[in-house]
Order: C-alpha cells, then sequence, then structure tokens
C-alpha cells in the first residue's frame, strides 16, 4: 500500500519538475513547481516529518512560490519564443544526466550508515515533532538559529536598496 | 516504512532536473525556479538521511535552507527587478556574455 | 512537559562576531536617523568599528576553544583568516567614498552591508558545523551579490549582481547536496564528529556515498573561489561590480572560501588526504592555466585583474595539494598579501575611471606615468607583487607555496607554477608599458587621490613592501596558525 502510494506521488513529483523545465510560458512552470513542493511535502509526511512537511507547504509554496509569480506577473514576462542555442540544450542535458548518473550509481553502490541518534517513531509521536525540532534549534543548533537573524536582516535590506524607487 | 533509497533516488532525479533546467532555460526567473528544486531535492536528501539516522540534524539543516532559500528570493527577485528597470527583458542571453 | 537543558554558552568565543554585527546595526540605524546627505562619516565609524573587532579578534590568539557544542571554534587558523577579512573590508570601505560620490550611488548602507558580509566570512572561517560553514557562507553571498548590483542605474553592474546570483545560488546546491551525502554517510553535521566517525570506521573512506559528497562539497567551494572550471562567473562580476566591490570580492570572500575550503577537507578528512591531493593539482594547474592564459589577451584592465585572480586562485591551490603545514600556511600569507596588492592596484584603477565607465581600458592608461609620476610607481609596485617578482609580499607569497609543493614532491606542479608565473608577466608588464612608454592619444586630466584612498595606498604599498622585505614574523604567526 505505502509502496504504491509512494510510486504515484514520486511519478508526480517528477513529471512535474519535468514540466517546469518545459513550460515555455514561467507561470506554467510555476504552478508546475508549486505541484512539486506538494509532493516533495507529502514526502516528508511519510518519512515522519509532519512539521517539515507544514514549513515546506507555508514558505515555499505559500511565501516563496507567492514571491515568485508576483514578480513574473509585475514584469509582465513574455512567452519564451526564441529556443537557446541547441548546443547549450544539449550540453545542459548531458551534464545534468551524467551528475544523474553517478549520483545514483553511487548511492546504489554506497552502503548505510546505521542509526546514530535516538528518534524514533514512537518518540516523535510521544514528544512531538514540533517540541524535537524546537529542542534541537534552542540548544545544539543555537548559533545557526542566530545567525539566521543577521542573514534575514541583511537581505532584508538588500532586497530594499535594489529595488525601492527612490531611497 | 519504505527503504530509504528510493526517496534518494527521487531527489537525485529532481536534482539532477533542477541542474538541466538551470543549465538549459534562458529566462532568469525560470533558472531561479530550477535552483529552487535544486534546493528542495536536497531537503528531501536531508529529511530521508535524518528519518534513517534517527537523527534530527537534518531537519534543523532543512529548517536554515528555507530560511536561506527565502532570503535568496528576495534579493535576486530584487536584482530581477533592477534589471528590468534598465533593459525590459530578463532573458538571460540578453546578459551580456552570460555563457552558461 | 521536560525543562530544555541549555548548552554551556561561551560567548567570548563569538564576541568579534557579536561585535561586528551590533556595530553594522548600529550603523545602519545612524544612517536613519542621522539628517544630512554626506554619509562619509559612516564609512569612518565602520573602520573604527573594524579596528575593535579586529583588537577583539586577535586578543583571543592562543590555544583553541571550542564553543555551543561543537559548531564554532576559536583558534589561531580562525584569527589569522578574520585579520586577512577585516583588513581587506577596512581597505575596501576606505576607496568606496570616492567612487559611490562620483557614481551617484547610494552610500548610507553600504558600509553596513560590507561590515555583514564580513561576520559571514568570519562565520566561515570559525564555523566547525557544516551549518555554520554554511549559513555563514549565504550571508556573504547575499550580501555580496547586493553589492555587486549595487550600482544600480548601471546595466553592467545589474548584470554583474543577477549573474553573480544565478551562479552563486546554483553553486550552493551543489555545495548542499554535498553537505546532505556527507551527512548520510556519517550521521553528523559537526566537523568534529564527521573526523572521529571517519577515524573510527575506515571503511566509511571507500563508501561511495562519502566520497560523491565530498566531490559535491569541493565543486560547491571551487565555484566560490573561482578555481576553473568553475571560473566563468568571475571576469563578468568582476568588471561589472563597482570597481570597490569588485576589490573586495577579490581579497576577502576568496580567502574565506579557502578558509573554510581548508577547515572542511583538511579538519574533516584528515584519513583522505593523499586522495585530495590528487584532486587539488589537477584543479591548481587547470585554474593557474586557464587564468593565465586568458588574461593575456585582455584590454580592459579589470578584466585582466578577474582572470588574474583566478591565476591566483590557482597559487593557493598549489599549497593546498601539498596538504602539509608548510602549504597551509602558505595560503595564509598569500591570502593577506594578496588582500593588500590587489585591493591597492584596484585603488589605483578607480583613480583612473572616469564616471559612467566601467571600462578602464589599458590604453587610457597612456601618458599615465608622466603626469602621475607617483601613482604610476605605486601601481607599478601592486603589478610587480601581483607577478611575483622580489622584493615584495607576492615573490615570498609565491615562493613558500611553490616550496611546499616540492617538499610534499610535487616538483613538476612547482615548475608549472613558475611557468605560469613568467607568462602571467606580459600582462602586468604591458600595463607598465603603456603608463611609460606610450603618448596619450586625448588630452586627458586624471583626479588626484583624495585622503582616504590615499591612506588605502599607503598602507597597501607598505604593507607589500614590508611584507617582502621582512616576513619572518608574519610567516612565524602564519605557522603558527596552522599547528592544527
Amino acid at each position: 500500500m505505502e509502496s504504491i502510494f509512494f510510486l504515484v506521488v514520486a511519478a508526480v513529483a517528477v513529471i512535474s519538475s519535468i514540466l517546469v523545465v518545459t513550460c515555455k510560458n514561467p507561470i506554467n512552470s510555476a504552478l508546475s513547481l508549486v505541484m512539486t513542493f506538494f509532493c516533495l511535502a507529502t514526502f516528508y509526511v511519510m518519512l515522519d516529518a509532519p512539521f517539515m512537511a507544514a514549513t515546506q507547504v507555508i514558505v515555499y509554496a505559500g511565501a516563496i512560490m507567492v514571491l515568485i509569480i508576483f514578480v513574473i506577473m509585475l514584469l509582465n514576462v513574455r512567452v519564451e519564443t526564441v529556443k537557446r542555442g541547441t548546443h547549450a540544450v544539449i550540453a545542459g542535458s548531458a551534464i545534468g544526466l551524467f551528475i544523474l548518473f553517478q549520483t545514483v550509481w553511487f548511492l546504489m553502490k554506497g552502503s548505510m550508515t546505521g542509526k546514530v541518534g535516538d528518534m524514533t517513531k514512537e518518540q516523535i509521536v510521544s514528544v512531538g515533532h514540533v517540541e524535537l525540532i524546537g529542542k534541537a534549534l534552542f540548544t545544539d543548533f543555537l548559533l545557526p538559529f542566530e545567525v539566521t537573524s543577521v542573514l534575514l536582516l541583511a537581505a532584508i535590506v538588500g532586497a530594499v536598496i535594489l529595488a525601492k524607487k527612490k531611497i | 516504512m519504505l527503504a530509504i533509497e528510493n526517496y534518494l533516488i527521487v531527489s537525485a532525479i529532481l536534482f539532477a532536473i533542477g541542474t538541466i533546467g538551470v543549465l538549459t532555460k534562458r529566462n532568469a526567473i525560470v533558472i531561479f525556479m530550477c535552483i529552487e528544486m535544486m534546493l528542495n531535492a536536497v531537503n528531501l536528501t536531508f529529511i530521508a538521511f535524518s528519518r534513517h539516522l534517527g537523527n534530527i540534524d537534518g531537519q534543523v539543516f532543512v529548517f536554515f535552507v528555507m530560511t536561506v532559500a527565502a532570503a535568496e528570493a528576495a534579493v535576486g527577485l530584487a536584482l530581477m527587478i533592477a534589471f528590468f528597470k534598465n533593459r525590459e527583458s530578463i532573458d538571460v542571453e540578453d546578459v551580456n556574455l552570460l555563457k552558461l | 512537559m521536560e525543562t530544555i537543558a541549555m548548552p554551556a554558552i561561551n560567548l567570548a568565543v563569538i564576541m568579534p562576531e557579536i561585535l561586528l554585527s551590533c556595530i553594522a546595526m548600529v550603523l545602519l540605524l545612524v544612517n536613519v536617523f542621522v539628517p544630512g546627505n554626506n554619509k562619509a562619516y559612516l564609512g569612518y565609524l565602520s573602520i573604527i568599528g573594524l579596528a575593535v573587532t579586529a583588537a577583539s579578534a586577535v586578543g583571543g590568539w592562543g590555544p583553541s576553544v571550542s564553543a555551543f557544542n561543537g559548531s564554532v571554534v576559536q583558534d589561531n587558523f580562525a584569527i589569522f583568516f578574520k585579520v586577512i577579512f577585516l583588513i581587506s573590508a577596512g581597505l575596501a570601505i576606505l576607496i568606496s567614498d570616492r567612487y559611490m560620490v562620483q557614481e551617484d550611488c547610494n552610500q548610507g548602507e553600504l558600509y553596513p552591508m560590507i561590515l555583514f558580509a564580513t561576520v559571514g566570512m568570519m562565520l566561515m572561517a570559525s564555523g566547525t558545523d557544516l551549518m555554520v560553514i554554511f549559513l555563514g557562507l549565504e550571508l556573504l553571498s547575499i550580501c555580496l551579490y547586493v553589492l555587486a548590483g549595487w550600482n544600480r542605474d548601471n546595466l553592467k553592474s545589474n548584470e554583474a549582481g543577477l549573474k553573480y546570483f544565478l551562479l552563486g545560488a546554483f553553486s550552493t546546491g551543489f555545495l548542499l547536496y554535498g553537505m546532505a551525502l556527507t551527512y548520510g554517510a556519517t550521521g553528523s553535521t559537526k566537523i568534529q564528529a564527521i573526523s572521529s566517525y571517519v577515524m573510527g570506521n575506515p571503511g566509511v573512506a571507500s563508501n561511495p556515498l562519502f566520497v560523491v559528497g565530498m566531490l559535491l562539497i569541493a565543486v560547491g567551494f571551487s565555484f566560490k573561489i573561482a578555481a576553473a572550471p568553475f571560473h566563468m562567473w568571475t571576469p563578468d562580476v568582476y568588471q561589472g561590480a563597482p570597481t570597490p566591490m569588485t576589490a573586495f570580492m577579490s581579497a576577502g570572500p576568496k580567502a574565506a572560501g579557502f578558509a573554510a575550503f581548508i577547515r572542511v577537507m583538511i579538519f574533516a578528512f584528515p584519513m583522505l588526504r593523499a586522495e585530495w591531493s590528487d584532486l587539488l593539482w589537477i584543479l591548481a594547474v587547470l585554474t593557474m592555466t586557464v587564468g593565465n592564459i586568458i588574461a593575456l589577451s585582455q584590454d580592459n584592465v579589470k578584466r585582466m585583474l578577474a582572470y588574474s585572480s583566478i591565476a591566483h586562485a590557482g597559487y593557493a591551490l598549489v599549497g593546498f595539494a601539498a596538504v602539509n603545514a608548510e602549504g597551509a600556511a602558505g595560503i595564509l600569507f598569500y591570502m593577506l598579501s594578496y588582500a593588500f596588492m590587489n585591493i591597492g592596484a584596484f585603488a589605483v584603477i578607480i583613480l583612473i575611471t572616469k564616471k559612467g565607465e566601467v571600462n578602464g581600458n589599458v590604453q587610457d592608461l597612456a601618458g599615465f606615468g608622466h603626469k602621475k609620476p607617483l601613482l604610476a610607481m605605486v601601481l607599478s609596485i601592486f603589478l610587480f607583487s601581483l607577478a611575483g617578482m622580489p622584493p615584495t609580499a607576492g615573490f615570498i607569497g609565491k615562493f613558500y607555496l611553490f616550496s611546499a609543493a616540492i617538499k610534499a614532491g610535487y616538483v613538476w606542479l612547482a615548475i608549472i607554477g613558475v611557468l605560469n608565473s613568467a607568462a602571467s608577466l606580459y600582462y602586468y608588464l604591458r600595463v607598465m608599458v603603456f603608463m611609460y612608454m606610450k603618448d596619450p592619444e586625448e588630452d586627458f586630466e586624471w583626479a588626484g587621490a583624495t585622503p582616504a584612498i590615499a591612506v588605502c595606498l599607503l598602507v597597501a604599498v607598505g604593507a607589500t613592501l614590508v611584507l617582502g622585505v621582512v616576513p619572518g614574523t608574519v610567516l612565524e604567526l602564519a605557522q603558527k596558525a596552522v599547528q592544527f
């Protein structure tokens, strides 16, 4: 049952990600990308990470994609008419496929490391996923957490400087 | 639970499709979307490993990747708007000498 | 609900980072609330801030202290690099004022952005958790995308920002994928834990999962330090970005890339040094050769310096390929001297470019030597140092890098490096030929140096010569810094 469900979601994810690349209209690409993001959120649920699934939908499909679609509308991006030079397509696809084969080959050959942590499904259910992540964020990863605040401030200032009409 | 390799292979496929998109598309916004797809593929890898290892670190990493992706989106789209104001186009082939 | 036990927090370890981000935020507020259009004073305030930060960073010199559950460390290696970053940020700020006024750019937020970028670089050097290194790198990159596109009304600058952004984010994807696979293979993102896992399980070194993860991390870092074949963004970005920012990008962030690269490769994977060596010398040879050969045919001085900066990354990689203490110390010394000589050269370029013209062509320099003899001499010193002629810092730096390679058995690698240096003489000397031996086609008056640029030039020339003549003390410090 689970494997059938996985196959369906995986097929949808791959097809919609191919559509992102092949669609001529950027809006279609953006909508296909939202589809891919939802499929990934489904995977996260299947991997017992419900909080990450929610964040995926809220941050990616919600915030980032809305921003992208907003910019597409604002700039009134026209449909791609001229094809990129065929040599670029061939070279790009070759590099991409090479990466794919290499990675998959390594993954198939690679042996997995055994369990190192103590996070189990029972624990996730009993303690709660959000609590687990929150605890990790405020203990082990306190410094990275603080660094993100500086990063977001710098990004806000930078975006305003670049896009504001009159400073 | 399904074997972890299934998730890893799906994420490798998504990563490769994203790479192909970055290298073959000409519209800067679509290229940016393909980059987001690559980052998402990485996120899937992280969460799959996190589940497999029984270790929350990978999910915390995903948390930070999402934050960074949002910050990058803000800055990148601002750059595109600034470029569009001067050029009225965001095709990368109009970006002089941009040989990808 | 159990209470969360907070880990021991040692703020002293990240004091320089805290100080510098606070100063940057204060400057942002000062910029908003203090009226007036002349923002030059913000630059001087940030120089003071950088000096205070440098003092606090140097104060930690000594045995290494780790904090935040092993996410960050204060060791001599990080401190040496932090000083390089702070110096390059300070020199870049000194030369920004005149350029930004000339190009009608917004100045108020420029200095805080440079300071934020510096915080990112410092975190890359001191981070011992892949997450901290990644976030430091992103903080740096996001600031640099903005700084490259700072001149909003100039199409070249827009292009530079957009191109840098797209390729930077693309390379981040590879870096992250590599980190994910490494995490999967070793079960941790902390360099200490990865290292001890690899020590405890030698089998993991040949685990394909781990190997491909390491390769992808290497690809990601190679993008950031502009090593061939991942250098294609460099020339356009360096040429299009505002000149002071080009100077900054070529000195600080490149050093930061090396700091993180060395930290990850040598600290986390001590077992794999032989494998690294093989990968790195190929990278070094490619990078030196590609950078120098293309630089030979450049007419634009900024673009020429961009290709030369690729070549210089190649020289530093020679020391990296040696994977011994001498090589690492050589990189530290070389990055320090490169910051001085390269920012100095760009400072002179700022003085010779007219408003709106991003292209300072080599032909524009005709007659410069006779009209501005002092500036021309200063530029010649920088170019000699970049070419690696004694008695300048560039010579000593290259000498140590190449001798480290010879010590590690890579004699022919050192020979290729020396041949490349000889080839690079041609394009550096060509600039001097134009300065001293050609007559100008049109009458053109170059503006004089402002006090800030004069200070920058003075410091840079002084350091280039002092490091070239009496390198002993700094080299000793560099050697102490790499005793892991």
